[in-house]
């Protein structure tokens, strides 16, 4: 009987069918794929993606030039200099983060003592040439104009769990 | 000139440059595929004459199917052709009065059928029936499986034969060899073959 | 009126020399050969797209559909890289002739009543002869390449062909011995009662499976073989000669799934001869049917992981020959008995 079974189950190709069915009826099934540029999937508060300098609501820009981030950088991806402004408040004249070494292990945003310097989500900052990759002050500080609305959305929602 | 006209001579010298290709390209692999070049120009002249079928049969059966084997075998070849090139001159004699032979046969055929001379007993330089009574498929059909039917059997005896001599000269049954037995994989219950057993901490299966 | 200029374009149709004639009567087969195509590939990607529940192309031209020309214009923008140690005149000949071949095999094949570029008497066997020669241009790229892949990739191509040859040869004499004629429009013709997949349905499988071996479509696609021999005999092939490759074996595609449609699909009949349905245009019906089989080359391309060689081998000698050779036995014994031969 067995035999019978198998053979007749060979015959007709049971099992080919029993598989062409699956992949049928799989083609009315929705996409499980995102049409990516126009529609992506949802990023975690604590994504770590290209960096940003902030600024106090009313301009002032956060950094103290306190290097805390430079020293505990890994890759030793970020260089900074500092001098006193006119005003006698300490600031950084040069503040450079060469992205092509930064491993984004957001250890900069943790050693931060006044959120200046965040990894924000962005993620898609690929470049054509090496050197728009070495990121200066204004660029950061661009970035972080750019992104305040988001990197303070998720800055707040990740406040409870630190 | 028609266009009849010209589609022969076009043949018929590319039908000839191939075959003297054939003898005289120095790569094998060329030579193979200038015999292909000339299979296929010879049913062109086929066409011409109005035998489709024998065309036909020519393209699927020798550069369908025997020079993919010529050329399979030619391609793996690992000779050096330049060694073997070297008893030409010695042979030349031969191969002359071969071909000589052969040369002279064939104009004997040709001129004798051509003027209706004894081997037919009739002029046969034109299709048998007409092309218009009866597509030379039937024609052949007709012929194959009346007159001929005993050569016809026999021929294909003879292929047999030889099928099932190269079949016994290279069958072997090796010992110990573990083929793949399909029946018996597909034929495996996973109740038969996968077992699940509780197996106690730090005591091993 | 109507017809009227009817008959005065036939008349001017007449009138014009064979030459034209044959060339006009090229162009409109080639042109929307080449047109389908390309969206062949376009289909073959959005279907395998769905059934792996992924988007396909989408983002060149509404809905993706001009994707296959630009992807077109890539190749063709691209450089023709020759190696170094390959033999340069069979290299260049090897995608000619698969191209070729894959056109020139569409003069027989009718797409409608009395629409056929060449109505020949063995039509069925010149459509045999062309796919025969088919192996060649993979065969010769394998060996001009120079590459071990390309030349496994060759050698493969080869032996399947030839294997799956000898089945698709028996299946249509079976087909043939329900027709009585070796030319495609009687053979279409024969099919007005029933067509053939009906009676058939055995060497009707077995000559779909057959033409998948015979272009090397998955599950058979041993001579391409990307995991193991990264691409097969194309394997040095880029820009131009690649893409003739990609035409020829897409066209061949479409010339099977015509040939499936002509031997067992009833050609460009419809499927009952009642009203809305005869309304339809002959050649309406036998685009719709050959679409049909491109979807399941399609579907089954999407659903089955590819043989092992020796499996490809073992399916084509000991289960397809002796099969389609114990089915023609068969056909013919029950033609003989019930006097149903075609006179």
């Amino acid at each position: 009987m067995a035999l019978l079974d198998r053979t007749a189950r060979g015959l007709f190709l049971w099992e080919l069918v029993k598989g062409m069915a699956l992949t049928f009826s799989y083609m009315f099934k929705p996409r499980v794929t995102l049409n990516y540029p126009y529609e992506r999937g949802p990023t975690s508060p604590r994504f770590r993606g290209e960096h940003a300098l902030r600024r106090y609501p009313n301009g002032e820009e956060r950094c103290i030039a306190c290097k805390l981030c430079e020293a505990i950088c890994p890759a030793l991806a970020i260089t900074i200099e500092a001098e006193p402004r006119e005003d006698g408040s300490r600031r950084t004249t040069r503040y450079d983060i060469d992205m092509t070494k930064c491993i984004y292990c957001g250890l900069c945003q943790e050693a931060c003592p006044v959120d200046a310097i965040v990894e924000g989500p962005n993620l898609e900052f690929a470049t054509e040439t090496r050197e728009e990759l070495y990121y200066n002050k204004d660029k950061l500080l661009a970035n972080g104009d750019r992104w305040e609305a988001q990197i303070a959305a998720n800055l707040a929602a990740d406040a409870p769990y630190r | 000139m028609t266009l009849t006209t010209i589609a022969f001579y076009a043949f018929a010298i590319v039908l000839l440059a191939s075959a003297v290709r054939v003898i005289t390209a120095k790569n094998p692999v060329h030579s193979v595929l200038f015999l292909i070049l000339a299979f296929f120009n010879a049913a062109g002249l086929f066409v011409l004459i109005g035998a489709e079928f024998v065309a036909m049969i020519l393209v699927i059966v020798y550069v369908g199917a025997v020079a993919v084997l010529f050329l399979f075998v030619v391609m793996m070849l690992d000779i050096n052709f330049q060694e073997l090139r070297q008893g030409f001159m010695q042979y030349m004699p031969v191969g002359l009065v071969v071909g000589a032979i052969l040369a002279v046969e064939l104009v004997f055929l040709a001129t004798t059928q051509l003027a209706g001379g004894p081997v037919g007993g009739q002029a046969n330089n034109a299709p048998i029936p007409p092309v218009d009574q009866m597509t030379n498929t039937e024609a052949i059909g007709h012929i194959l499986y009346t007159d001929y039917v005993y050569a016809f059997q026999v021929s294909g005896l003879i292929l047999l034969v030889a099928m099932i001599g190269a079949i016994v000269l290279t069958l072997r049954s090796r010992p110990g060899v573990r083929r793949q037995q399909i029946g018996q994989q597909l034929d495996r219950k996973r109740g038969e073959v996968v077992q699940v057993r509780k197996v106690p901490t730090r005591g091993g299966v | 009126m109507m017809s009227d200029i009817l008959a005065q374009l036939g008349a001017f149709w007449a009138d014009l020399p064979l030459i034209v004639r044959i060339v006009v009567g090229i162009l409109t087969i080639v042109v929307p050969l080449l047109i389908g195509m390309a969206m062949l590939t376009y289909f073959e990607r959005k279907v395998m797209a769905a059934m792996q529940l992924r988007q396909g192309p989408n983002m060149v031209g509404p809905f993706g559909l001009l994707q296959p020309f630009a992807d077109g214009l890539k190749l063709l923008s691209k450089e023709t890289v020759v190696p170094t140690q390959a033999n340069a005149g069979v290299f260049f000949a090897a995608p000619m002739l698969t191209f070729l071949l894959a056109l020139v095999a569409w003069a027989v094949i009718p797409f409608g009543e009395g629409l056929v570029l060449a109505d020949i008497n063995v039509g069925v066997l010149y459509l045999f002869a062309i796919s025969s020669l088919g192996v060649y241009g993979i065969i010769m790229a394998g060996w001009a390449s120079n590459s071990k892949y390309a030349f496994l990739g060759g050698l493969r191509a080869a032996a399947q062909m030839v294997s799956y040859e000898v089945s698709i040869g028996l299946v249509i004499i079976t087909v043939l011995l329900c027709v009585g004629s070796l030319n495609l429009s009687k053979i279409v013709e024969a099919q007005k009662t029933v067509w053939f997949f009906i009676p058939l349905f055995p060497m009707f499988i077995i000559f779909f499976i057959s033409a998948l071996a015979e272009t090397n479509r998955a599950p058979f696609d041993l001579p391409e073989g990307e995991s193991e021999l990264s691409g097969g005999f194309n394997v040095e092939y880029s820009s131009m000669t690649f893409a003739l490759f990609f035409l020829g074996e897409y066209i061949n595609m479409i010339l099977m799934s015509g040939m499936t449609t002509v031997l067992f699909l009833g050609g460009w009949l419809p499927p009952l001869d009642i009203a809305p349905l005869n309304w339809i245009p002959g050649p309406l019906w036998f685009i719709a049917k050959i679409t049909f089989v491109l979807f399941c080359f399609i579907w089954v391309r999407a659903t089955l992981p590819r043989y092992r060689y020796d499996q490809l081998m073992r399916l084509g000698w000991k289960v397809f020959l002796p099969f389609s050779l114990i089915w023609v036995v068969l056909t013919s014994g029950v033609l003989v008995y019930f006097d149903l031969l075609p006179k």
